[in-house]
């Protein structure tokens, strides 16, 4: 179950995506962010699944592991969905009570869920095609500018990959505790809410325990190895742009363009 | 015939890149009352295969018989297997979560769904048994020392009363006495209560003294399955996998190569002193 979260992880494949230079990936979810919240004509949304569909071949990450990632949200997913359906104004469909499908409803729900399944699907995208230390080492270049503003970047972004390199562990500690507890016979998966919430309980103890264990452990490491903060640090593997990183702002641009078209249509 | 396991496979990630085999025809049988070391380097399989015997995980392929009963047979009670056969995790001190001692050994009887006294009266039999005595009772379990979190963590599962007991490296991150008392824990509960243990370990030196049958994991394969003076033999082959003999096998084969004839079966350090002495008296 708990393996299914593909949110934060990387996904070691030789790809065009995973070559590309983490700027250029972090700038092109950010641009494929803006276009999903700025579509609101069916053709784009058919522009942004096609430029998720490409990038995603591209990527050669198993569509199947991409969806499997989706599970994590299908809760977050229903409740919108439901709220839309049921409470927006408008032509009514039928009432049940005070709940009212309509069809403007049903027309914002459709979108929405398609626009939350893409935005997902971009993100995860990321993660999974680069590592986090590049990931935040593209953070770290792309937010420079905002060092003159007294803006610590550096540290940020150093707790971001750290928290980003947590996942997993967490993740698989949860997994470990969790069989530990069911080894004395825990019951994670029946019950009512409040018996589910009360079950939790001998998990989330000893996780917490351990992840504080672990931060003061990391802390001590980095200590020990003199970190200091961003302060004259320099970088093993400085970020080059390569020529596939223009053509691929190339790419960004015309779907910019694109998508900004449609909207004027 | 307490535990049979026929044909197991077990995959990680299939149908992903990070597909591969944990374990790959696995067949053993294990007897009542049996006191068996399960030996292999990290990754060899033997905590996957442990956690098959408990059915925390589900076999790919192949099939697991607890009393002559299939555990993956439709409305098999898991809860109840996992009751009889106890399952110790590594570093099992990290599960512990309750305010205080008793009553985090109190969570697996009261699981099984056990009467108020019974409960408490398997607590208590629990912690007398790994040597914790009324005064820890009220402590919490992140006040103690590693050897005692250790003894409260391994209380919690025989509080249980299992049948069966695996302990999945039960001496990782003790110091030598550390070590000693727990191994000797696992000994008296074998002896005294006649429970079946099985012991998973990576140190040879560790099992060799205690356990009457190996059995040895490699790359999620069975390779050896023997007392351990028939395991030792194949020295050569264990050094292969990573795994290496009790250090007094080495000199056994040192002085036998120099033809001293000296018994190869020798495994402890004792027996070796009392061979060679006794060797030494005949040519004197």
């Amino acid at each position: 179950m708990l393996r299914d979260i593909t949110l934060g992880q990387y996904y070691p494949v030789d790809s065009v995506l995973h070559r590309l230079d983490p700027r250029t990936k972090l700038f092109g979810t950010l641009v494929y962010i803006v276009t999903l919240f700025i579509a609101d004509h069916v053709l784009a949304y058919v522009a942004a699944a096609i430029f998720l569909t490409a990038a995603i071949r591209l990527s050669r990450v198993p569509v199947k592991f991409m969806v499997r990632g989706l599970k994590a949200v299908v809760f977050l997913l229903l409740i919108s969905v439901s709220f839309n359906l049921f409470l927006t104004p408008g032509r009514p469909i039928f009432t049940i009570g005070f709940l009212k499908m309509t069809w403007e409803g049903v027309e914002i729900a459709a979108f929405m869920s398609v626009r939350l399944v893409f935005l997902v699907m971009g993100s995860t995208l990321l993660t999974l095609t680069t590592t986090p230390n590049q990931l935040t080492d593209g953070l770290e270049r792309s937010l420079g500018f905002l060092k003159r503003v007294g803006v610590p970047v550096h540290e940020v972004s150093m707790m971001m990959s750290i928290a980003l390199r947590f996942i997993p562990i967490l993740v698989e500690e949860t997994d470990k505790i969790m069989k530990a507890q069911m080894a004395r016979g825990a019951d994670f998966e029946s019950g009512n809410l409040i018996q589910r919430a009360k079950a939790m309980v001998p998990l989330l103890v000893p996780l917490f325990i351990s992840a504080f264990r672990r931060a003061t452990d990391l802390a001590m490491a980095m200590e020990a190895r003199c970190y200091r903060g961003g302060e004259g640090r320099t970088k093993m593997k400085p970020l080059h742009y390569e020529r596939r990183d223009r053509m691929t702002y190339l790419v960004y641009l015309l779907y910019f363009a694109l998508c900004v078209a449609i909207k004027f249509i | 015939m307490a535990i049979e396991v026929r044909h197991l496979d077990h995959k990680y990630g299939e149908g992903t890149i990070f597909e591969q085999y944990a374990l790959k025809d696995v067949s053993l049988t294990i007897a009542d009352g049996e006191f068996i070391g399960l030996i292999g380097h990290t990754g060899s399989g033997k905590s996957t295969l442990t956690q098959h015997l408990n059915g925390l995980l589900k076999a790919t392929a192949g099939d697991i018989l607890y009393n002559g009963e299939s555990i993956y047979k439709e409305g098999y009670s898991m809860k109840e297997l996992r009751g009889r056969v106890g399952l110790v995790f590594q570093y099992p001190e990290h599960q512990l979560f309750e305010t205080d001692v008793f009553t985090d050994v109190c969570f697996g009887p009261k699981n099984l769904g056990l009467c108020e006294e019974e409960i408490k009266r398997r607590a208590a039999e629990a912690l007398a048994m790994v040597g914790l005595d009324e005064s820890f009772y009220k402590q919490s379990p992140f006040e103690l020392s590693g050897g005692q979190k250790r003894r409260a963590a391994i209380a919690g599962v025989l509080a249980m009363k299992p049948e069966v007991l695996i302990l999945d490296e039960p001496t990782a991150g003790l110091d030598p006495r550390g070590r000693d008392d727990i191994l000797g824990l696992v000994a008296t509960l074998h002896e005294e209560q006649g429970m079946t243990v099985i012991l998973v370990s990576h140190s040879m030196e560790d099992v060799a003294r205690y356990v009457s049958r190996l059995i040895v994991m490699n790359h999620g394969e069975k390779v050896f399955d023997g007392t351990p003076r028939e395991v030792f033999r194949h020295y050569k082959q264990l050094e292969k996998m990573g795994l290496a003999a009790p250090q007094i096998t080495y000199v056994v084969h040192a002085l036998r190569e120099r033809g001293i004839a000296i018994d190869e079966d020798i495994m402890t350090v004792e027996e070796a002193r009392d061979a060679i002495l006794a060797l030494w008296r005949k040519n004197a």
